[in-house]
């Protein structure tokens, strides 16, 4: 079975990548956009008033938070949208009555999320580049911590296609969960601005810990220590995965 | 050797539903067997089940004696299943979803784009290859699904109303095309409202009602079982009077057209003895409906009025 799994395991990610490629124009130009319009107007413009933050120029400062939003916003979108499609369509059977194993499927569609979060942070980082010209601190724990935070967040949207019954149900984490703890994870602001109450609020935050671990990597500068970073992305991780593939396993959401 | 041995398989969904209530079945390897019922019956559920779509509350299954609860893997592998609806991605091309579908087999790309050529070439796909899926007709779509069932060379290919809402054109030639992968050796369970077709085309039959099989033989024993067959005779003219024969009612279905009841066990003869004599000139003659669905429609309304 292990050449079964490793074919199936190609099959799927070819299949993603071919999707994400197919329709670049909703999967890669917008992140691109977007960010782009964060570094003119709080890089460039607020930030020119603002000065300094963490040490660093606004505009440096940024980058990391904005890249790592990238990553989190298109790794969870793309499995959600893609998982959740196939559900609706009812082709996720082609899949189901297959021999392949309940990780071999999760391992293919995060493999497939994983991919478009990169492409879009490789997308972002290059446009960073037209508003700052910033050297990345360590490269190896920037890579470590991209890859792991765009897994957690492929694992999350994962978990809310086998959920989701209707297309509302896909936007509601990503509108009402997501954005709000990106915004406060610390991409725009350091948390030591923050009454101390706030500040360990903001600890309970998950997205505090991917943003500045990646931006440890990239400036050597964090608010919260590396080792507490990774080991919290990893725990978030593997619980996440255990719970994928729990619900693969029972077939929540898919077999009736 | 069973192709496929189901013991004591029970569904209740969550709503409460008891769709099959212990069902018992063996289907022979190299069968070409039918699997009838109305709607509502638990056949899809069966099929669900078998093929890992649904989750069974207790039983087991077994394909070429391997269970479908303790070895899915190995079960699922020797599976072809063509499902009632359409299910594949309508935004991809016919050549991307069998050549995937190969793929969640284990089936190395440079195979599978082979039997890709092969399977939609004899399914008379090969020209809307690259075309986008949700372009096709129904009745291409229908031979999409039937392709993909065969990427994997299923021992046991299961087909779910294959035929639904096709010309009868396009029904002969998948029939054709069927009946071929049977004499190679696969075994086939086609579930089908069109009763001609389990007749023409299977050697055995299973009908389930209300989630309980109500009838499992051949085909030719159960036809044996019909007592009378139900005529329809066109006139060359109005007939006047009704001919009266012992044994033989007839009936005024119109001006121009009547019905005659002939028990299994007597000739036709009398029939036409007494048509001449009555002069009455008959041009043709047929049954009023296929035999297997008289069958059909006596066990369902049996069980109904059970």
């Amino acid at each position: 079975m292990k050449s079964v799994s490793w074919v199936g395991l190609q099959t799927i990610v070819i299949k993603e990548l071919t999707r994400i490629l197919r329709i670049w124009g909703q999967t890669l130009v917008p992140p691109a956009i977007t960010m782009s319009l964060y570094f003119i107007i709080f890089g460039e413009l607020v930030g020119r008033r603002i000065g300094q933050m963490g040490g660093l120029d606004y505009m440096d400062f940024i980058v990391p938070g904005l890249v790592m939003m990238a990553v989190i916003t298109n790794s969870y979108a793309n499995i959600v949208s893609s998982f959740f499609g196939a559900k609706f369509g009812k082709h996720i059977e082609e899949i189901l009555i297959s021999p392949l194993p309940s990780y071999i499927i999760l391992l293919g569609y995060v493999t497939g999320a994983v991919s478009r979060g990169l492409m879009v942070g490789a997308v972002v980082l290059v446009v960073s580049m037209l508003f700052s010209d910033l050297q990345i601190a360590n490269i190896g724990v920037t890579v470590l911590v991209v890859l792991l935070t765009a897994i957690v967040f492929s694992l999350a949207g994962f978990i809310n296609a086998i959920f989701a019954r209707k297309f509302d149900d896909i936007s509601i984490i990503p509108t009402f969960v997501l954005t709000p703890l990106t915004y406060l994870g610390g991409v725009f602001y350091s948390i030591d601005l923050l009454p101390e109450f706030w500040r360990n609020v903001s600890l309970l935050n998950p997205i505090l810990y991917m943003v500045n671990a990646f931006r440890y990597g990239m400036l050597g500068v964090t608010d919260v220590p590396l080792a507490t970073s990774l080991t919290m992305i990893v725990v978030f991780a593997l619980i996440l995965g255990g719970i994928c593939l729990w619900l693969l396993e029972k077939g929540v959401g898919l077999r009736s | 050797m069973k192709a496929l041995s189901i013991e004591n398989l029970k569904k209740t969904y969550a709503n409460g539903v008891t769709a099959l209530k212990g069902v018992s079945l063996d289907v022979e390897q190299g069968d070409f067997f039918a699997l009838l019922g109305p709607n509502g019956a638990g056949k899809s559920t069966l099929i669900g089940i078998v093929s890992s779509l649904v989750n069974a509350t207790s039983g087991d299954a077994k394909v070429f004696g391997v269970s479908i609860h303790n070895n899915r893997a190995e079960a699922m592998s020797m599976i072809g299943l063509v499902p009632q609806e359409v299910n594949f991605n309508q935004f991809e091309r016919p050549i991307d979803i069998v050549v995937n579908q190969a793929g969640y087999y284990g089936i190395a790309r440079k195979v599978a784009h082979q039997r890709a050529e092969k399977y939609l070439k004899e399914l008379k796909l090969w020209d809307k290859r690259n075309d986008l899926s949700r372009n096709l007709s129904g009745g291409m779509k229908r031979r999409l699904m039937i392709a993909r069932a065969m990427m994997n060379e299923p021992r046991l290919l299961i087909l779910d109303e294959p035929t639904a809402g096709v010309d009868i054109e396009i029904r002969r030639s998948m029939w054709k095309f069927i009946s071929g992968i049977n004499e190679r050796g696969t075994t086939v369970i086609l579930t089908t409202h069109y009763l001609e077709e389990a007749e023409q085309l299977c050697r055995n039959i299973a009908i389930i009602d209300h989630g309980e099989i109500v009838q499992n033989t051949t085909v030719k024993e159960l036809i044996s079982q019909l007592d009378v067959e139900t005529f329809v005779l066109d006139l060359r003219a109005a007939a006047v009077e009704l001919p009266e024969v012992e044994g033989f009612a007839f009936r005024r279905r119109d001006e121009m057209t009547l019905e005659v009841d002939v028990p299994r066990d007597r000739s036709v003869n009398p029939v036409f003895a007494a048509l001449q004599h009555a002069g009455i000139e008959v041009l043709s003659l047929r049954n009023k409906t296929n035999r297997l669905e008289e069958l059909f429609m006596r066990l369902v309304d049996k069980e109904a009025a059970a």
